[in-house]
């Protein structure tokens, strides 16, 4: 991999992580489509908690964090390298998976 | 978007459900096939940006706001068959720590943004390409409005799963009625960041973009 193609990942990474972390700050708090229409419909009604809404990162904020947009930035930079890392381990899987294979069918 | 615990029966949540685990191995197979080392740190770029992008609800009407999808960003990025596997880690990674979609309907929501809107939309993103000319512009317009349809895509395709299975006692023309009208705000949001996303990655790196038409790869590689 050459050495501009780490600095333009780099760069994208550093953008991801402004956005979760900043600019998320910024984001509307309404309801977004699906949770207007369940309002207007009464289909929240029907909805169940989340399993895990007392996880320490539920709903965007870190438990303890008092501010609001420090709690949803940080959230989301945290959210951002779990996503990193969990795609990461997840692709580099599939490639092993997919060389194994290769090498099976090989004749 | 994220449809939480109860809104869909668990029958139809598991129907939806072994659809989705179908598409995503199916997925996985075709990914094995072209992933490579250089793919790999380019793919988990996209899913932790598509993550980040989602976070931005903008207004779309008065008390209501949409955020991206991004499926189709991501399938034109690195290909359709990783794109819609960038939309299921992080629909996984956001049920899981944060609460955001309910996991009795991860199926449901996979299927709806992983499989319906990602490969769906990756579908109506290479008929407007094979139809238009191979410039960077046409591209990025084109990536948009497949982006923009995709969001309807899957709208519509809740509005499928409420017909089979939905809890809430809501006329089904009601819901499909207001689905698809504040997703078609949703989806011009949706348009306008996939294609200034695409259209800024075409300027830049166009050899990162894998779903570009060749001749464009070409011209500025």
């Amino acid at each position: 991999m050459d050495r501009r193609r780490w600095w333009f990942l780099g760069f994208g990474l550093l953008v991801a992580l402004v956005i979760a972390g900043v600019l998320s700050g910024l984001a509307s708090g309404d309801p977004d489509g699906l949770e207007r229409v369940s309002i207007n419909q009464g289909l929240d009604e029907a909805a169940a908690d989340h399993a895990l809404a007392d996880s320490p990162l539920a709903d965007y904020a870190v438990e303890g964090v008092e501010d609001g947009r420090l709690s949803t930035g940080l959230a989301g930079v945290i959210g951002v390298l779990v996503t990193l890392a969990v795609a990461g381990a997840f692709f580099y899987g599939i490639r092993l998976f997919g060389r194994e294979r290769r090498a099976k069918d090989a004749p | 978007m994220h449809i939480p615990d109860g809104f869909i029966n668990l029958s139809t949540s598991a129907g939806f459900g072994a659809a989705a685990a179908g598409g995503v191995w199916y997925s996985i197979r075709r990914a094995a096939r072209v992933l490579d080392d250089r793919r790999v740190p380019l793919a988990g770029l996209v899913a932790a940006f598509v993550f980040a992008a989602q976070m931005i609800n903008f207004p779309v009407a008065a008390g209501t706001s949409g955020h991206l999808i991004g499926g189709v960003l991501a399938a034109v990025l690195v290909g359709p068959w990783l794109g819609s596997l960038v939309l299921t880690v992080v629909l996984v990674v956001q049920g899981i720590f944060f609460a955001d979609g309910g996991l009795s309907a991860l199926g449901l929501n996979v299927f709806n943004m992983a499989i319906a809107a990602t490969l769906g939309g990756y579908l109506i993103y290479r008929g407007l390409v094979a139809l238009l000319p191979k410039r960077r512009p046409t591209t990025a317009a084109a990536a948009g409005v497949a982006g923009g349809l995709s969001v309807l895509l899957a709208a519509f395709s809740f509005v499928l799963e409420y017909a089979l299975g939905g809890e809430g006692g809501a006329a089904l023309g009601t819901v499909a009625a207001a689905m698809g009208g504040v997703h078609a705000l949703i989806g011009i949001g949706e348009g306008l960041i996939t294609a200034l996303v695409v259209g800024t990655v075409l300027a830049t790196r166009p050899d990162l973009v894998e779903a570009a038409p060749k001749a464009e790869v070409m011209a500025h590689g």
